[in-house]
């Protein structure tokens, strides 16, 4: 299983990247971590004749926290996402949610802009960039451009992104003290992709749910936010919650794949009993801090 | 996509730093890190066990960090430190720590995943010295291994942590080589 032949680029500003992408369009791919990338060329599943390795181009994977925002840059490793204090303080879910990628291998290599990038259904960023409103920067060789999340995410291995256009940046809202996170997923072997997950974050202010954002992963073709079952979360009073009832409700209308691992229906059991699960975690861990 | 191999992209030189040695080689550039070190360097220690990333048997460090070979291209790897299976024994070529505690508890049986496990868990020990049974289990789906159950290489990471004494199955600190038949 060896990739395809192609030319090879590594440019050394984003600049020089960008005009890559514009000069070869359809025909060039980005090589960020080359966790996704390289098997699909290995299993010549795309045969791009130019490959742009952005590598080399230094501050793509700056973070930053500043007010209420955490900024990423698209090279921030998962790894660094996992352990990183500054990541872990602003936004614990996100340090919650890496140890699930894959194995560690991988991801000291693996990127957030890629695994955005590349969509894929049972991935854990898009779901998490859906859950938390994040908002996606996206650069071509004219300008930049702001896409919110739940508009970025198109279909399976589909998201806005033109040919030319590389993802420069991710911008999560934080929540603040009096929040909780977490993340639910089931496998059949620890890393690999999930059958159904479910990443959630919520903030309790006074004794009541504030606010709840709450996303599944494996669901669909691209990441499903429960918006109605945040809508039943605010104003309650967390000990009052029927989760488990809520959750049943909620994923009803889940149109879930059924694929050789799961059917549809056994996928919306796992997905509601895993964010009844999640919730609660969350919630205490709300009313705690 | 080239219409007839005259059109293929040319190779390409490339230095690499494999165990503190520099080489270079001259690859095209779709080649990946794992068949460089194979072909061209005759490192055949890295093995290619999916060629996809979900086995672990190319595993080698780049950097100090555990990577899979496979997915690397052998042109991305100019100006890091590689660091191969025949890169951990101890300076007089004797076993080192990670590789006789495998040695000693049994920790394989047909060899092939055993590199990259050596590899990965000494990658893994480096950032976790004193882990826990359950991050051990964890840290071991990084690699897959059809032949031991994975039993004695847990026993062989908790001695390579030192959490239990040298000698492993064999007990009392002995040497491999004094065992009887």
């Amino acid at each position: 299983m060896k990739p395809p032949p192609f030319t090879y680029e590594a440019p050394s500003t984003l600049d020089e990247a960008l005009g890559l992408l514009t000069e070869h369009g359809d025909e060039a791919k980005v090589l960020a971590g080359g966790q996704s990338l390289v098997p699909v060329l290995a299993m010549r599943l795309a045969r791009p004749d130019v490959i742009v390795d952005v590598n080399r181009v230094p501050g793509l994977a700056d973070i930053r926290h500043e007010g209420d925002t955490l900024t990423l840059g698209p090279m921030v490793r998962h790894a660094t996402l996992e352990h990183d204090p500054v990541v872990g303080a602003a936004l614990p879910l996100l340090s919650r949610v890496a140890p699930h990628i894959g194995h560690f291998p991988i991801r000291n290599r693996g990127t957030l802009g890629g695994s955005l990038a590349h969509a894929d259904s049972a991935a854990e960023w898009p779901a998490v960039a859906i859950a938390l409103d994040a908002e996606i920067d996206v650069a071509n060789s004219a300008g930049s451009r702001t896409v919110p999340a739940l508009e970025f995410f198109v279909s399976t291995f589909t998201t806005t992104l033109q040919a030319e256009e590389m993802l420069v940046g991710v911008r999560f809202p934080t929540w603040g003290t009096g929040s909780g996170y977490a993340i639910e997923e089931l496998a059949r072997r620890s890393g690999d992709f999930a059958l159904a997950g479910v990443v959630c974050a919520v903030h309790v202010e006074a004794g009541k749910v504030a606010k709840a954002g709450v996303a599944l992963l494996g669901m669909g073709s691209v990441p499903v936010r429960l918006a109605a079952l945040e809508a039943e979360l605010i104003g309650g009073v967390p000990a009052d919650l029927d989760l488990e009832e809520l959750c049943l409700a909620a994923v009803a209308d889940v149109d879930a794949p059924s694929d050789i691992h799961a059917s549809g229906g056994y996928r919306r059991r796992i997905a509601a009993a895993l964010t009844a699960r999640a919730l609660a975690r969350a919630l205490e861990e709300a009313a705690n801090a | 996509m080239p219409d007839d191999y005259d059109d293929l992209p040319p190779s390409v030189p490339v230095r690499l730093s494999i165990n503190g040695e520099q080489h270079k080689v001259r690859v095209e550039p779709r080649k990946t890190l794992a068949d460089a070190l194979r072909e061209d360097l005759r490192l055949t220690g890295t093995h290619l066990g999916c060629e996809q990333g979900v086995c672990g048997a190319c595993t080698v460090l780049m950097d100090g960090k555990a990577v899979r070979a496979c997915l690397l291209l052998a042109v991305q790897c100019e100006g890091s430190e590689i660091t191969t299976i025949e890169g951990l024994n101890n300076a007089d070529g004797s076993l080192n720590t990670v590789q006789l505690a495998f040695q000693e508890n049994h920790g394989l049986q047909c060899g092939f995943c055993t590199a990259g496990l050596v590899v990965s868990v000494t990658a893994f020990l480096d950032d976790n010295p004193n882990p826990s049974d359950q991050e051990i289990r964890e840290a071991l789906g990084a690699n897959l291994c059809r032949c031991t159950g994975y039993q004695g290489i847990v026993r062989a990471v908790k001695q390579a942590a030192g959490q239990s004494p040298p000698g492993g199955v064999y007990g009392h600190g002995a040497s491999t080589s004094e065992v009887s038949a």
